[in-house]
């Protein structure tokens, strides 16, 4: 099969029947919308729950176990990259140093390779042993597909094919959000860690509810 | 009845096949192993289909549920009155106490004191955009999308106090904490909504505009110089990194300015057509969810949205019922990052083409009209327009109709299409009644002479717009809020040289404060008759495109920024920040 996967084909594949008002039903009004938070919306578009391995081996879920709940710093990279990787990497160990003892608390920070292949556990142990990451930073590989769809759902992704495929020149961004309060951004990778920091935090719960969670914790 | 673009339906379904795909692979929950075995992976572990799956076929997103075109009248926004106290009542000072966000001091409250105050409320409330979809839960001014039109006078200064009511629940996306920037105003730092002046909910934010034409302190004392009046402003929220998806939620609208020869009184001065005939449009594209019919915004793109529904003030293709005789029109181009080229579109005669006249470039009225086939606008640029409906029989209908092509943030692709094989935007219906027209007709009229641009600039300096890894940058550089790139001496002329660096891609450019005459394009002078031997705030880069631009910095200090206007770029660090100040410094490459 090459191509486009077609509705009828993807039904079939997934044992689902057609969904009733998806296609052709160009809606007899008034509609029925669907319900669903905006939340759930945000995870169904861009966080699929695959499983990834940290560089401790560890296997994890990325919605369930990365994203649910927290703040979280995320970009790509890979352990031989020599272009924009050390840079940005140098930069989000900046930016850990500078957040603290809230990284592994409450805001983490996730490296994922472009070359899972290569990138196994041990590898990206090596890399964080070489790079001094803290705790409350992984790096994680995975399934080739699945770290594709991930990068392709986070929008780590260039308009333009033939740049997108050149994994040596891949997106330097880093994307930070807090999931619970929906609230998303990102910058350059090679902005200043102060800045970048900055940055995070404005996304960051009310001083009110930080506060609450702290005694809780 | 034609309303969605033959050429994109190919593409659309495609965009929709994808997302749809990729919504019942997250909801199946499939793993890796499931997906191969359905053959959606090969074996090497890509995904099989590149369109079938990929986030973003074609530049797409998701697809919007139809609607029907022309349900809903054009919705003209309210004009904002003026309020006889404000409580506490303005100070010069911040009033942090009181819960002002403000941090500097109003420089020019003395010079200018406001004549009339006002006060405006940025809250979240329900709105209808077409009936075929549910109620949208948008942030407004006022409760209104656009926001209420300020009517504003030369010689009239105005305070504006801006309350933050904004809910702590964004319902998915935007961030409650605001800067209204108030576009191409010759207005003090502090009061200009710099990116970084913004402020939280429950604060309040008091912006003085002083409404006085540039050279007002230097050049042309004590009123400045008439030469740079200007007439169609915007408003819109200018928060920092946040810009995009708050403006996507609503936060904009007009401001126009008025003097004794643009007077909103069509008997008076130029004899524009004015009250019921002075429309403003402010075009937006935007995208509702399949499943939810609620308005979304992909949080997880730096760059470039584009809608695949075309409203004009906050409705999906509204109609306007128009009297037969002339009209001004005041079009800008709402963003996020879709650029347009409007013609006058009959669909029962399509080889016809109706001129109509453009007397403004930037809302700056041209030193004389001039007569056009079509106007092309990117984000955030104006244009106002007469049309002359009188030419039209009584009770027939015309289209205003998009035909540039665009199918990313990367800019247009170059292709202008065929007439009706675009996107029509708003249908005009031609009512029988006879009706006069005061104004005067655009052949006959005369507007401001251009400002001289033979004085010898202080410094050039240059900027790169680029983009490395996906990063965009100026001059190789990343926008920070404390990061004062250069410092333009007050009073002084400048000349800079804006290049497009960026390979594929277009970059609306905005500075903030002065308006800019272009000095050349490609090594070339502007012709005259061209709309663009004007006076300009947003800058157009085409690709390889290089511009000479002359600046007249003058009256009012502090700090300003310029940046690219698709707001996806301008969020992502595709700014810089400058100050003007007593000294200035002479970085070049700054």
């Amino acid at each position: 099969m090459t191509g486009s996967v077609s509705r009828r084909q993807l039904a079939v594949m997934l044992g689902l029947a057609p969904l009733a008002g998806a296609l052709g039903a160009a809606a007899t009004p008034p509609r029925k919308w669907a319900e669903i938070s905006p939340r759930d919306r945000i995870r169904d578009r861009h966080f699929p729950n695959v499983e990834l391995v940290t560089q401790l081996g560890e296997k994890v879920r990325f919605y369930d176990d990365l994203i649910k709940d927290k703040l979280v710093v995320i970009n790509f990279m890979y352990a031989t990259c020599e272009g924009v990787c050390p840079k940005v990497m140098h930069n989000l160990g900046r930016v850990q140093k500078l957040l603290g003892d809230r990284v592994g608390r409450d805001i983490f920070l996730y490296s994922i390779t472009l070359k899972p292949q290569l990138d196994t556990p041990e590898v990206l142990a090596t890399y964080a042993e070489m790079h001094g990451l803290g705790p409350g930073w992984l790096l994680l590989t995975g399934a080739p597909g699945d770290v594709e769809l991930l990068r392709r759902r986070l929008g780590f992704v260039d308009p333009d094919p033939e740049v997108d495929r050149d994994t040596s020149n891949h997106i330097g961004n880093v994307r930070y959000g807090n999931e619970p309060l929906t609230r998303w951004g990102s910058c350059p990778g090679m902005s200043d860690p102060q800045w970048i920091v900055e940055s995070i935090l404005w996304l960051d719960w009310p001083q009110q509810e930080r506060d609450e969670k702290g005694a809780r914790s | 009845m034609p309303f969605v673009s033959r050429i994109d339906r190919g593409k659309s379904r495609s965009r929709q096949i994808a997302a749809l795909n990729r919504r019942e692979i997250v909801a199946a929950r499939l793993s890796r192993r499931e997906m191969a075995k359905l053959g959606l992976l090969t074996s090497a572990g890509y995904l099989v289909a590149q369109h079938g799956l990929s986030a973003r076929a074609s530049g797409g997103g998701p697809e919007s549920p139809p609607t029907t075109p022309w349900e809903l009248p054009l919705s003209i926004p309210p004009v904002k009155t003026p309020v006889p106290t404000l409580t506490p009542q303005w100070t010069t000072a911040p009033n942090t106490a009181a819960g002002e966000g403000r941090t500097r001091a109003h420089q020019a409250t003395g010079l200018f004191p406001p004549a009339l105050l006002y006060e405006v409320h940025q809250r979240a409330e329900q709105k209808s955009v077409h009936p075929d979809l549910p109620l949208q839960t948008l942030w407004t001014f006022d409760g209104h999308v656009p926001g209420p039109t300020y009517h504003a006078y030369y010689g009239q200064p105005i305070l504006v106090r801006n309350v933050n009511d904004l809910p702590a629940d964004n319902g998915g996306f935007g961030l409650p904490s605001v800067s209204t920037h108030l576009h191409n105003g010759h207005t003090p730092s502090e009061s200009d909504g710099f990116p970084c002046d913004f402020f939280e909910r429950g604060q309040f934010y008091d912006h003085h505009y002083p409404n006085v034409l540039a050279g007002a302190l230097s050049t042309h004392p004590p009123d400045g110089d008439l030469n740079e009046s200007m007439s169609t402003l915007w408003y819109h929220d200018h928060r920092v990194d946040h810009t995009a998806e708050n403006v996507y939620k609503g936060l904009a609208g007009f401001y126009l300015l008025f003097n004794q020869h643009d007077t909103g009184d069509e008997g008076t001065g130029f004899r524009l057509p004015s009250g019921e005939f002075d429309v403003p449009m402010i075009f937006t594209d935007r995208v509702f969810d399949q499943d939810t019919g609620l308005l979304a915004f992909d949080l997880m793109n730096e760059d470039g949205i584009l809608g695949d529904k075309f409203l004009v003030n906050g409705r999906i293709q509204p109609f306007f019922q128009v009297k037969r005789r002339r009209y001004r029109f005041r079009w800008l181009d709402g963003g996020p990052s879709r650029f347009y080229q409007f013609h006058l579109t009959n669909p029962s005669s399509l080889g016809t083409v109706y001129p109509f006249w453009q007397i403004s470039n930037d809302g700056n009225l041209l030193p004389a009209p001039i007569q056009v086939s079509n106007v092309r606008l990117s984000v955030a640029e104006r244009a106002d327009v007469i049309i002359d409906f009188s030419q039209f029989p009584a009770g027939s209908t015309i289209y205003l109709e998009n035909r540039l092509e665009q199918d990313d943030g990367r800019g247009p692709d170059g292709d202008v299409l065929p007439a009706g094989q675009g996107n029509y935007l708003l249908r005009f219906d031609i009512l029988p009644d006879s009706v006069t027209d005061g104004s005067a007709h655009p052949s006959t009229q005369q507007f401001y002479a251009l400002p001289s641009t033979t004085a010898t600039p202080r410094v050039t300096r240059t900027f790169r717009f680029e983009r490395t890894n996906g990063q965009w940058a100026i001059n190789g550089k990343f926008f920070s809020c404390n990061d004062v790139r250069f410092r333009v001496q007050k009073n002084s002329v400048e000349r800079w040289i804006l290049q497009n660096s960026s390979g594929g891609w277009m970059h609306p450019i905005h500075i903030h404060f002065e308006e800019f005459q272009i000095l050349k394009s490609n090594g070339s002078a502007i012709p005259a008759g061209s709309v663009l031997k004007s006076r300009k705030d947003v800058m157009r880069l085409e690709h390889n495109h290089q511009v000479e631009l002359f600046f007249r910095f003058r009256d009012f200090e502090g700090r300003y920024p310029m940046h690219c206007h698709n707001t996806l770029h301008e969020d992502h660090a595709m700014m810089l920040r400058w100050d003007i100040d007593a000294t200035g410094d002479t970085k070049t490459n700054p």
